[in-house]
């Protein structure tokens, strides 16, 4: 597994060096270098976004909950609300935080499927 | 009106609309029968979603767990919200992409192997089956209790109705069935929940009201007079939890991962038109879900209150007539042990096992039971699966509430059986026939084959409910716990990492499911005594033991595929493929 990343990374590095060229150079047809930027773009949103996902159920709803009840949120006990409320609110909140940022890195690596007509233009 | 004629109505009325919308939405190929055509809207995608999600369980037994565990009961609150984040983020635009008609389907397909498939069949029937008893019962407890006919009647009903659309229609009328189904179940959830949020808090939004203050002048807060009430009768405070906080943090786990490799929700992203379509659907559902979800911990506490507050330190005579009405179906029992003529409400279970009764009454009215009594002081069984349908009554909410209530139980029973068992049947008719043992199928015979299998299915699950097997609380564990250590890791391997092979996946498969199975299989069966945190793996229960499948699947599948051939190019483009929502090609440098 490991040998293969690597021979994947060094091919990204030899084409940084013209990111723009490749990308233009036919218009359905995705260079590796790109569908590796694209991939990359969306595991970095997807890092943040389970991070906060984690944070706000398994930490603050249950591994800190005992500590946040001496606070208290709406007049609930704050671990209480977290676990049996917030959460949920939460939850809710990322992923339509996910759609649209997905949505932007879609557009900007050219592959949205959202219009037709703009979908392979770039 | 009389209780009973409005079920009838209301029943009746949604009953036909169910029918009407089955007939208009009749399935003609088998894109429509395993995926209605791959064009439905995201915003109805999400609404029968939350309804193919939202089960009996969720919408008959949820509130009442929560009113008896507590504090404990935001496992299933976070567990079977928290899973849609996953799902959204991980599987479901990929699977959309992928674009096939089963669970199985991308199984077979990225691990390039009938084996992988079949686990995979194997998997998905288990955990169907499974979750279909309960349904059945939850149908049976409506119809017997609302309206007075026999159990098995009231399934068979059932059955004829789904049968109906889900034959006809398939997946596309079962889609917009759903739809409207979840409009039926979530009114009826809302409407008493409001009403009894006011009546105790004063407030509209059962959300704030039960973090607010009693209405009854007391000016205490509505938790902290929970907490107060259940201490003097000797149970602990109901903001405070009994379970170690490992094991809640497992149970939660497991039922999230389990809540995105549950096969009937994940197929339910197959049928709309896009990739994009796909995330935004999963976040209506969510939506959907969680007016119901952040409500039912709403609802809990406020029955908790009622109910004691009702019944404690009463005489039979003086107790509502729920209490007395469900009595006769053996959902509750009293039994007067210190012959005081008035019932003890306290902690403990008043007698061993469910309610044996005699056949005759005492002189207070009351059935007698045969049950050996226990040695503490409580007198009242209750099951947890009557709150949220006696809690109009307990709040004595007027009779069209109640009857609202029964259509929204059946409408989430019958909205979770039906895409249940459209997954059944599409894994028989196109994963076992079409795609392992007979290729030749023409579609007009796979869908032929479709349909009788969601008859088989059907009777199969009728019979369950008929005759319920004694098992079914205890194998809810492993509908969760098996999702959560097989399905969802090979999948969700199958879209991040190129490198996972099929030998990988199908160890990893296999190792989480023995251990899961092995695990739940010897604390609820074969050592049952032996069933508590001293005995457990870790201090984590049969419940959440899927968690740790889970993470052995991954370690067992990593280990595995690093030490065999890395899959053929034709499935690491497909990978490649899956990976962007339009389909581009990608430009290899070899």
């Amino acid at each position: 597994m490991a040998d293969k990343d690597e021979t994947d990374t060094v091919h990204h590095h030899d084409n940084q060096d013209n990111p723009i060229g490749h990308s233009t150079h036919d218009a359905d047809v995705m260079s590796e270098t790109r569908l590796g930027d694209y991939w990359r773009a969306n595991l970095r949103l997807l890092g943040w976004l389970l991070s906060v996902w984690f944070i706000f159920s398994f930490g603050l709803g249950i591994v800190f909950a005992d500590t946040l009840d001496s606070f208290t949120i709406l007049g609930f006990p704050m671990g209480f609300w977290f676990a049996q409320q917030g959460g949920i609110y939460v939850f809710v909140i990322l992923i339509f935080v996910y759609v649209v940022r997905m949505r932007n890195i879609d557009k900007a690596f050219g592959v949205s499927d959202e219009d037709s007509g703009t979908g392979d233009a770039l | 009106m009389s209780v009973q004629a409005l079920t009838y109505v209301f029943v009746g009325l949604t009953f036909s609309l169910y029918i009407v919308i089955a007939i208009w939405a009749r399935a003609r190929s088998t894109t429509d029968f395993y995926v209605a055509g791959g064009g439905v809207n995201p915003v109805i995608n999400g609404m029968a979603t939350a309804a193919d999600w939202m089960s009996a369980a969720s919408f008959i037994s949820m509130a009442g767990i929560i009113a008896f565990m507590g504090r404990d009961g935001s496992v299933y609150l976070l567990g079977w919200t928290g899973g849609y984040v996953l799902l959204a983020l991980l599987l479901a635009p990929y699977l959309r992409k992928f674009g096939q008609f089963t669970v199985p389907d991308f199984v077979g397909e990225r691990y390039y192997s009938k084996a992988a498939r079949v686990v995979a069949v194997i998997c998905l029937i288990f955990i169907s089956f499974t979750y279909i008893a309960g349904q059945m019962r939850g149908v049976g407890i409506v119809f017997s209790r609302f309206l007075e006919v026999d159990i098995s009647v009231g399934v068979l009903i059932g059955m004829g109705i789904v049968f109906i659309y889900a034959v006809l229609g398939g997946m596309k009328g079962i889609t917009y069935t759903q739809a409207a189904q979840y409009c039926v179940l979530i009114f009826a959830y809302m409407v008493p929940a409001i009403f009894i949020s006011i009546l105790v808090s004063g407030s509209p939004i059962p959300q704030l009201g039960f973090g607010g203050t009693m209405a009854d002048g007391s000016e205490r807060a509505v938790l902290e007079t929970l907490d107060g009430v259940l201490m003097e009768l000797g149970f602990g405070a109901y903001t405070a939890g009994n379970k170690s906080t490992i094991d809640v943090f497992a149970i939660t786990a497991a039922l999230m991962i389990g809540t995105a490799g549950l096969p009937h929700v994940i197929v339910r992203f197959f049928t709309v038109p896009k990739v994009s379509d796909a995330r935004r659907s999963a976040g209506w559902a969510l939506v959907f879900i969680a007016i119901l979800y952040t409500t039912a911990p709403a609802v809990a506490v406020f029955a908790r209150l009622n109910f004691v507050e009702s019944i404690n330190e009463q005489t039979y005579a003086e107790t509502p007539a729920w209490f007395r009405n469900w009595e006769d179906i053996g959902l509750t029992a009293w039994r007067d042990k210190n012959e005081d003529g008035r019932l003890q409400y306290r902690a403990g279970a008043a007698f061993a096992g469910t309610p044996a009764f005699t056949g005759t009454r005492s002189d207070t009215g009351e059935r007698l039971l045969s049950n050996g009594v226990t040695s503490n002081a409580n007198e009242v069984y209750v099951d947890r699966d009557i709150i949220v349908l006696a809690n109009p009554e307990i709040a004595g909410l007027p009779n069209w509430v109640i009857a609202l209530v029964a259509a929204g139980g059946l409408a989430a029973a019958l909205s979770t059986a039906a895409g249940l068992l459209l997954v059944i049947s599409a894994a028989v008719s196109h994963d076992l026939l079409k795609k392992t043992f007979s290729p030749n199928l023409s579609e007009k015979q796979e869908l032929l084959y479709a349909r009788i299998a969601i008859a088989v299915s059907l009777g199969l699950a009728g019979l369950f409910g008929i005759y319920p097997p004694a098992f079914v609380a205890q194998v809810v564990a492993f509908a969760f716990g098996l999702a959560a250590a097989s399905l969802f890791p090979a999948i969700l391997m199958g879209v991040f990492s190129k490198r996972m092979n099929k030998e990988g996946a199908i160890a990893g498969m296999l190792t989480g499911l023995a251990l899961t199975f092995s695990y739940i299989v010897y604390f609820k069966f074969v050592s049952p005594n032996l069933n508590t945190a001293e005995y457990w793996l870790l201090g984590i229960s049969p419940e959440g033991i899927g968690f740790i499948g889970a993470l052995l699947n991954f370690a067992v599948a990593a280990l595995v595929a690093s030490y065999t051939a890395a899959p053929p190019d034709s499935v690491q483009a497909l990978v490649d493929d899956i990976r962007l929502p339009i389909s581009a090609g990608v430009a290899h440098h070899h």
